[in-house]
């Protein structure tokens, strides 16, 4: 008969019986589907973004621990109990060769971010081992600066100037090298499974928390180097 | 379907196009900070090694804060934008935190030098 009703291959005018079970059935499905496609960009997107979010908050207590040592630092550094003063330890050309290896290896960290940004993987994973050989390079300063201090009679035991310093600089110094280790981490994770959403929102916080340890050391070269030989 | 094909593209965190990169740093922002960061770290540092007379500790905190503007604003790109406001929100509470810490402390400090140890201003923490 003419009027049985039936689905047609369009999908339009499914006049049979429960047809109308059909057209929901069809239509929860679609709607399904979408959600599900909405939910999860929607998901990522969030979960991204709250991970960015929490990994800034933690950045800036660690700020706030800082601010502390600074604190610290700037009531103890005329306490020097008759030992060398802060003037007649300080290398500045020194600090100024350490200070540029840190700013440089920033640019870099940065350029690895452009690089992922267009999905370079064998770019960003490049920009990173430079990274990480400028940091490691400021490392390396650091530690044979405080090697050669404490040699020559001016280790941490000696005053509360020196207690001060080097509580305030090897912490940042301790920092760097968690950086090195988190970026260590980061390159052979890319090498190994990409640049996937996981790891590229770790390296957004791995470049958060280089660039947040460049903005310290500019607190330290300015606070304890540059402030101690100008006096 | 149209819609769900919208969200896609308009969220794609990674799109060449998409949302994320109209907002995406790029080498230019760095370009100018690193230039930026280098100028306001050479200036200060040559005039505390040519011992001049400028180089008083309120023009190195100067150039030092400087920097630290220039940092921020270039390379962890934090600005007004709608995006980014609990990142600024909690960035400026820090910065009064750390105010508050330092200013505090040598405030505080000072007077107890003054008030408490004799002489001690010879050695105090505003020397």
């Amino acid at each position: 008969m003419s009027n049985d009703p039936v689905l047609m291959q369009d999908g339009s005018l499914a006049l049979k019986p429960g047809y109308a079970d059909h057209a929901a059935d069809a239509l929860r499905d679609l709607r399904q589907r979408g959600d599900a496609v909405d939910f999860e960009v929607e998901h990522h997107h969030d979960v991204a973004s709250t991970i960015q979010l929490g990994f800034w908050i933690y950045l800036m207590s660690d700020c706030l621990l800082f601010s502390g040592l600074f604190a610290t630092y700037a009531l103890l550094n005329s306490h020097t109990a008759g030992g060398p003063a802060g003037s007649q330890l300080f290398d500045l050309p020194n600090v100024l060769i350490e200070t540029m290896f840190l700013l440089f290896s920033s640019f870099t960290c940065g350029l690895a971010t452009l690089a992922m940004n267009a999905d370079r993987r064998n770019a960003t994973v490049g920009w990173l081992a430079v990274t990480f050989l400028l940091g490691l390079g400021f490392i390396t300063i650091e530690v044979r600066e405080f090697a050669h201090m404490v040699a020559i009679g001016a280790g941490p035991d000696r005053s509360a100037f020196l207690s001060s310093f080097f509580t305030l600089v090897a912490t940042h110094g301790l920092h760097v090298t968690c950086g090195l280790i988190f970026m260590a981490v980061m390159m052979v994770a890319v090498l190994k499974k990409g640049l996937t959403p996981t790891n590229r929102a770790r390296l957004v916080n791995l470049s958060l928390f280089w660039h947040f340890l460049d903005i310290i050391w500019v607190g330290v070269f300015s606070l304890v180097y540059l402030f101690g030989v100008a006096h | 379907m149209n819609v769900a094909n919208e969200a896609v593209a308009g969220h794609a965190p990674h799109g060449s196009h998409g949302a994320h990169g109209a907002h995406g740093p790029t080498h230019k922002q760095y370009a100018i900070g690193f230039a930026l960061a280098i100028i306001l770290t050479v200036i200060p540092f040559a005039l505390v090694m040519s011992h001049t007379l400028a180089a008083t500790p309120l023009v190195i905190a100067g150039f030092a804060l400087a920097q630290i503007v220039v940092h921020v604003v270039y390379f962890l790109h934090v600005d007004t934008s709608e995006e980014k406001r609990w990142n600024l929100m909690a960035l400026l509470y820090t910065a009064v935190m750390v105010f508050i810490v330092l200013g505090g402390s040598l405030w505080i400090m000072h007077h107890l030098y003054v008030n408490m140890v004799p002489h001690a201003m010879h050695g105090g923490v505003w020397k």
